[in-house]
């Protein structure tokens, strides 16, 4: 005994040291920026899946003219759920879960900023959800994802639905605002040693822009909707033009909102195409600051175009006109994020793995998407296309065929890094070409249903014209989309157990995430390098090369 | 494989649908030009599609790896970055300045055609100048969206809104004369559509909406549409329908929607007289009469109800 004294041990002894929690415990009570991440993805796709079959149902019931498989309650409420249920629960919370889990990890950090609110910003997502979800056993809203008054009046729709629609938009967007003001204070705060701001990586730019979108956007939609509730439930008579209010409030009010989400939604997966397509073409990002900037310049605009939403509405001819050329202005940033795109491909060397599938799937589709935009921008043309199958098909294009297409390619590019697993390739490839099919065939012949007449949110239609057959090929494209992603969701399940070990850094890629073990450690880094471009794994791995290469290599 | 879907729609349309690719049109002015800006505005847009999409397959093609193939480590190229921007801006510029020449074409309404239907001077309602054809003369109908029907009241000389003549679901209009709308709606918001007419102009409580259209002689027929924004459960099913007819049928329609009117006005007059009668001798026969008064009543209303409903089936 008297013999070891001489051992020095610390003088610092914690009085004691936290157990880790175990099992679902851990889950529930975790601050860790990639666990929380983890949650955020699994919860969004888990409402994908749920916002999915909605949207089979829906196809489902228009298969044929005339059907009376739904009644009309029924289709209401599905229409509903199913554009409150894509828009609030999976792609701007799934957006938040990349985020979450590679925002911190891109720019060096050890955490996001504030730990806890991160923690509060996922759960009040999920109690949004689970009270919307709940409204299904009872009585689901009827009014749309737009849900217009008078129709979400207590007039004509005084069940519970409605008050659970705004309860969902007010937890999810406190969930929200508290979620980006940490975004913001984290790529603000605790970027790596050397990265300036032109060496922040894009996708970390995007969720930047769309952290501050947010932050601007969001206090519209939650005055809109407690205006809502106090005239549903309070006796105040803001919408109600009996009463000297306006339906038209609401409208201004929800599209102020309404609009800035849009590209909330799709500049994060612009980010994501632009971190992958680099990667694959193994061939620096084209035009860096013009990409950068271009987001910037497209929140800008975003937040003065929401008013096209109205081109039908009774207006003034000079609100009309501002708001088109805004709308049309949003053309040139975006044009210029494609055109850069294809110049990161150009003269690279393209490896066609998934991700750059999914990315190579999402330009293409997209460009359709920001095409029959400038068309839609137009508001004498609008006045034809408004509220019919071609803006259904349009924003489909812009949000299913944009958003979600760089979401997955997302999925697969980052999943090793989550899991320390590949993702089978061949696998992901069937999906890829499935859901590439699949969404042109649904979505494609949509602007010709609404060229022939047919207008968005109805259960039945008559058979005239073509839309019969219009009809029935959207449904077969719809089922073949949803078995492309249900092949996405096995490659992943499967991948967990059964994938092939990735080990740190698989694709070669170019940002800080990759640095570190797959999955991460707790703390993410043990040495956070210094960061001398926009791609610092590749200065790191020319380095190795390098050192590797002298005549007495010493350790890197 | 967007070409394999092109090619499988394209398949199912069949031959010559002209809503495949564009809005449907044909039935008035304005309905044309905007088929017209919105065939510019394809055009454009399927070239710029084919040159984006081709370099985009292009680069996918000749600039995948292959052995010994080497990336060029190229950052950006700031003239072509200038060069591409400025391309958008002047397409964007021009597709402007076409939608700005076409739009009071779309927007005002037209005169109406020499052998239209001569609308008496005295039906024009006050109505801001802008929203009327340059000679001032219009049709002018009041349109009103309810769940789940249109109704149509249409002017007259008069001051009494009372005996306007009122349609439901289909508008009777004459060709070669044009007809502007002043939409409203009593209950939630609803959308006027008549695709082949033109744009559509949604009909919102508390506010007034306007659109207008001109369907040419020699397209008599009806011309169908529904309501495109959602106001409810029968949503659906809330549809509309504009008959045109020749403008020497439309002054016999009138006509008779008229004297069918005074008919029932006549016989409703007819009945208040005899209810006041009875009224009067009701009072005059003091307290027990009261249970007869009572039976009166409903009797007289179910009167006036008939004759109202077979003013609405000579409507229709």
């Amino acid at each position: 005994m008297a013999t070891v004294t001489a051992t020095p041990i610390p003088q610092v002894v914690a009085h004691s040291v936290e157990k880790p929690m175990r099992g679902w415990v851990d889950w529930v009570t975790t601050t860790d920026h990639k666990k929380i991440g983890i949650m955020y993805l699994v919860l969004t796709f888990a409402f994908f899946g749920v916002g999915g079959v909605e949207a089979l149902l829906i196809r489902l019931q228009l298969a044929v003219p005339d059907n009376t498989l739904l009644d009309f309650k029924t289709y209401n409420q599905l229409i509903t759920m199913h554009g409150t249920t894509m828009v609030f629960l999976f792609v701007v919370p799934v957006m938040a879960g990349f985020g979450n889990y590679f925002v911190p990890l891109m720019i060096g950090a050890r955490d996001m900023a504030f730990p806890k609110l991160n923690a509060l910003s996922f759960w009040m997502l999920a109690a949004g959800g689970l009270v919307f979800y709940a409204s299904v056993f009872f009585n689901p809203p009827e009014c749309g994802w737009t849900c217009y008054v008078p129709l979400a009046s207590k007039d004509y729709l005084p069940n519970g639905g409605v008050d659970a629609w705004i309860f969902l938009v007010h937890l999810t967007g406190i969930g929200s605002l508290v979620g980006s003001v940490n975004f913001y204070v984290t790529i603000a705060n605790l970027r790596a040693p050397g990265m300036t701001w032109s060496r922040l990586p894009l996708f970390a730019w995007t969720i930047l822009t769309y952290s501050v979108l947010l932050i601007l956007a969001l206090p519209a939609i939650a005055a809109a909707v407690t205006l809502l509730l106090t005239d549903r439930h309070f006796g105040t008579n803001f919408y109600d033009p009996a009463e000297g209010g306006s339906p038209l409030l609401w409208q201004h009010l929800f599209w102020f909102f309404g609009h800035p989400e849009v590209y909330i939604m799709v500049l994060p997966g612009f980010g994501i195409i632009s971190e992958v397509l680099p990667v694959f073409a193994r061939k620096p990002i084209f035009g860096y600051k013009a990409i950068a900037a271009s987001t910037l310049t497209i929140a800008f605009l975003g937040l003065m175009v929401w008013a096209h939403h109205m081109f039908t509405t009774p207006s003034p001819s000079v609100v009309l006109v501002f708001f088109m050329v805004s709308s049309m202005l949003i053309s040139i940033p975006t044009g210029i994020k494609i055109f850069s795109w294809i110049g990161t491909l150009w003269r690279g060397t393209i490896i066609f793995a998934t991700p750059l599938l999914f990315a190579v799937g999402f330009l293409g589709t997209f460009l359709i998407g920001g095409i029959t935009g400038v068309i839609l921008a137009l508001y004498p043309v609008d006045w034809q296309l408004h509220d019919t199958y071609f803006v259904v098909a349009h924003f489909h294009y812009v949000l299913m065929g944009g958003a979600v297409f760089a979401v997955f390619s997302g999925l697969y590019y980052w999943f090793p890094k989550m899991t320390g697993r590949m993702m089978d390739e061949k696998l992901g490839k069937i999906s890829f070409w499935t859901m590439l099919i699949g969404f042109h065939v649904t979505f494609l012949v949509q602007h010709s249903i609404g060229l022939d007449g047919m207008p968005r949110r109805i259960p039945e239609y008559a058979d005239v014209g073509n839309l019969a057959i219009y009809n029935l090929i959207s449904t077969i494209g719809a089922f073949i989309l949803g078995i492309g992603i249900l092949l996405t969701a096995i490659n992943a399940l499967r991948s967990l157990k059964h994938g092939a070990v990735s080990g740190p850094d698989p694709w070669k890629a170019n940002t800080l995430e990759w640095f570190t073990q797959s999955p991460p450690p707790q703390n993410n880094f043990d040495a956070v390098p210094r960061v001398r471009s926009v791609e610092p794994m590749k200065d790191i791995r020319a380095e190795i090369e390098r050192r590797n290469n002298e005549p007495n290599p010493v350790s890197a | 494989m967007i070409a394999l879907a092109i090619g499988l729609t394209l398949v199912s349309a069949g031959p010559a649908s002209a809503s495949f690719w564009a809005p449907q049109s044909g039935g008035s002015p304005n309905a044309d030009r905007i088929h017209t800006l919105y065939a510019v505005v394809f055009a454009v847009g399927v070239v710029i599609f084919i040159a984006v999409f081709g370099a985009l397959v292009y680069a996918m093609v000749k600039f995948r790896a292959r052995p010994g193939a080497v990336a060029e480590q190229l950052h950006g190229n700031t003239r072509l970055e200038i060069g591409w921007t400025a391309g958008a801006a002047g397409i964007v510029l021009i597709l402007g300045i076409v939608t700005f020449l076409m739009l009071p074409g779309i927007r005002n309404p037209d005169n109406s055609d020499a052998d239209g239907w001569a609308i008496p001077a005295g039906y024009q309602t006050a109505k801001d100048k802008e929203l009327l054809p340059e000679d001032g003369k219009s049709l002018n109908i009041d349109v009103n969206g309810q769940q789940y029907a249109w109704r149509f009241t249409y002017p007259d000389a008069d001051r009494d809104r009372q005996n306007n003549v009122q349609a439901y679901e289909e508008m009777v209009v004459p060709t070669g004369t044009t007809v502007t709308l002043d939409i409203r709606s009593s209950d939630v918001g609803h959308a006027w559509w008549i695709p082949k007419l033109g744009g559509k102009a949604d009909a919102l409580p508390g506010y007034t909406n306007h659109t207008w259209f001109k369907i040419p002689r020699g397209k008599e027929g009806v011309y169908v549409g529904q309501c495109a924004e959602l106001c409810g459960r029968n949503h659906a099913n809330m549809t509309a329908r504009v008959r045109a007819v020749t403008p020497e049928q439309f002054t016999q329609w009138l006509a008779s929607q008229k004297s069918s009117l005074a008919q029932a006005g006549v016989a409703a007059d007819e009945f208040r007289e005899q209810q006041a009668k009875n009224d009067a001798a009701a009072a005059a026969a003091q307290a027990p009469e009261a249970e007869g008064s009572e039976t009166q009543t409903p009797e007289a209303s179910t009167s006036s109800d008939d004759a109202e409903s077979a003013a609405g089936a000579a409507q229709r």
